[in-house]
């Protein structure tokens, strides 16, 4: 077992290795994998979510198909598939239709590039002896050397899915859904970006491969960068459009936003859309902040390990997903604008500059009060807006004006 | 209009208040901790209510101790039912040893979907042959199936002790 397993991880696509047509072949078995296991562990966050919620709100969740419903899931699909799937006349039919598998796709395909597991191998000496020391080597589908960019340019496609399907709907709700969707994917986009500077700064590369590898020697650049790690957070789950920011959804002004016209199949694509985004919006927060899969040398166990390690965190990332959802109410959307472009994005900025500025000038001890001066300066901020927000006694600090209901107020002033 | 409208002036926020982060940590700390705080689901089909005594459920035919019937078919339940759900046909009763004493139902029949639970049967009944059951989760996947029938009635109802003994007293 443990030989098959060894050749089946070699077999798996290095750097380098020569493109011969078992290589081509392996690539498409290895897609085909992490594509159907995209889909079951979003199948699987759907349970998760469902459990998870109904635990914390002192209840027990869908507990009956199979063992702790693990296969309620599967319950869900057979729903989905036998339900009526309405297609409203008022509707642009072809939009209508390509809009849930446009946001589907980009988050898939946004894996290609996540190493989720690699090897250790051995640095050879001039001599021809191992000199001791050795180099992590990420596996992943495709390993560009812009990875960080390629996930920039393609994870935010998914909005277009949101946006188009809002649009083809012509219906009121879904129209406001995906314009939200559009305009708040701008506002974290950029802050999404410009969160993940840093790290590329510090590590000098764009390859995740090289950002792993990076933190298995040094430290995990949550450790460096907790501001920039913060940032990355909050804005994956403004692009995913999670609660606390699920304006395009936003069940109690929009009906279900941009998918209120969609039933069946056609829904469950964009809801496991919305699961897939989350699955790699974990992962690249693990990948990126917390040193991938790689934990402090257990993962010179193997690559197997290197998987389970991954994995964990990941899970560990999407169980914060559902915990934050379940705790936050949504913002309301002009708090939702000026959390980013009014907070992160100056926050994020002088990170770039001030982590930029120390490493061109070799000023190390910079990077270590980085993290300290960023927060001190983002609370001297919030104070001095507190102030002045006193000082002018404006009317947001206090809720608004509220209707009181007077006994027998059956409208007789009127 | 104007009147209807009272504006409440609240405290301003505090500075902590307005930073939002502390809040949001103690939120989460708070929905973390309830995971693992006792459910308070209950399990329906293994775990039930227990009702109190006075709950009106199912209205059953209940048998004496000496497990015979004690309906009479005297049909002033199915007079007084509200809804009319309840169909009788009398008839003398099948054990010859007792013919001579009462007569009984040959069809006694309770339409559940009509059923409202008002109890009148029970109060009406003078020979305590019908009684309001505990029994509150009825179903069935068709309309026949939610017609109670005689053996239906009896086998819900069970036998409750009566220490009248009319049957060996006559
Ligand atoms: S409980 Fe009321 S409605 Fe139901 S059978 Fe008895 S009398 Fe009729
Ligand atoms: S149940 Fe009671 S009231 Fe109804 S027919 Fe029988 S004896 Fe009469």
């Amino acid at each position: 077992m443990g030989d098959l397993l060894t050749t089946l991880g070699s077999g798996l696509p290095l750097v380098g290795a020569e493109v011969t047509f078992w290589w081509v072949m392996g690539r498409i078995g290895l897609v085909l994998l992490l594509v159907h296991v995209l889909l079951i562990v979003g199948a699987l966050m759907v349970w998760a979510e469902r459990r998870v919620s109904a635990w914390m709100q002192d209840r027990l969740g869908p507990n009956r198909v199979g063992p702790e419903g693990l296969l309620q899931p599967l319950a869900d699909l057979g729903k989905f598939m036998f339900k009526e799937d309405v297609v409203p006349k008022h509707t642009s039919k072809w939009m209508y239709m390509l809009a849930p598998a446009i946001s589907l796709v980009p988050a898939m395909v946004t894996f290609a590039v996540i190493p989720f597991t690699g090897s250790y191998e051995p640095i050879y000496g001039a001599d021809g002896q191992p000199t001791g020391e050795y180099i992590t080597q990420s596996w992943q589908i495709a390993d560009l050397n812009i990875g960080v960019l390629y996930i920039l340019a393609i994870a935010s496609l998914g909005v277009y899915g949101v946006t188009l399907g809002g649009w083809a709907s012509n219906s009121k709700y879904s129209l406001l859904g995906g314009v939200r969707a559009s305009a708040q994917m701008i506002s974290y986009e950029l802050s999404l970006g410009l969160a993940v500077v840093p790290v590329v700064l510090m590590v000098s590369s764009l390859r995740l491969g090289d950002i792993i590898a990076y933190q298995a020697d040094t430290v995990w650049l949550l450790f460096t960068q907790p501001v920039a790690f913060f940032i990355f957070l909050v804005a994956s789950y403004a692009e995913t459009n999670r609660l606390p920011f699920d304006m395009p959804e936003s069940e109690t002004e929009l009906v279900a936003g941009y998918h209120t016209e969609y039933s069946s199949m056609k829904f469950a694509l964009f809801f496991l859309a919305e699961y897939t985004h989350m699955i790699v919006g974990a992962a690249l927060v693990v990948t990126l902040f917390c040193g991938g899969w790689t934990f402090f040398g257990l993962e010179q166990l193997g690559w197997i390990m290197g998987v389970l390690i991954f994995a964990a965190k990941t899970t560990f990332f999407l169980f914060a997903f559902i915990w934050v959802r379940w705790t936050l109410p949504r913002f309301r959307y002009d708090q939702l604008m000026a959390l980013g472009w009014a907070w992160f994005l100056p926050i994020a900025l002088l990170n770039i500059v001030l982590t930029g500025g120390a490493l061109a000038f070799d000023q190390d001890w910079v990077l270590y009060i980085l993290p300290v001066a960023l927060i001190a300066a983002a609370v001297i901020a919030a104070w001095f807006k507190y102030r002045r927000d006193l000082d002018n006694d404006v009317p947001k600090l206090e809720r608004a004006p509220q209707l009181v209901g007077v006994a027998g107020s059956g409208g007789e002033e009127r | 209009m104007a009147a209807n409208v009272k504006p409440v002036r609240r405290e301003a926020q505090t500075f902590k208040e307005r930073l939002f982060l502390p809040a949001i940590i103690k939120g989460l700390g708070i929905t973390f901790r309830r995971i693992f705080k006792k459910k308070v689901t209950m399990q329906f089909p293994e775990e039930r209510w227990e009702v109190r005594d006075e709950y009106r459920g199912a209205p059953v035919l209940v048998k004496d101790d000496e497990n015979r019937p004690k309906c009479v078919a005297c049909s002033l339940c199915e007079y007084v039912c509200p809804p009319k759900a309840i169909y009788i046909v009398p008839d003398e009763i099948e054990d010859p040893e007792h013919a001579h004493v009462e007569r009984g139902p040959a069809v006694f029949n309770i339409n559940m979907l009509r059923c409202i639970f008002c109890g009148l049967c029970e109060e009406a009944c003078p020979e305590e042959a019908i009684f309001m059951s505990k029994e509150y989760a009825l179903w069935g996947a068709t309309r026949a199936e939610l017609i109670h029938d005689k053996e239906t009635l009896y086998e819900l109802g069970g036998i409750r002790p009566d220490p009248i003994k009319k049957w060996s007293n006559k």
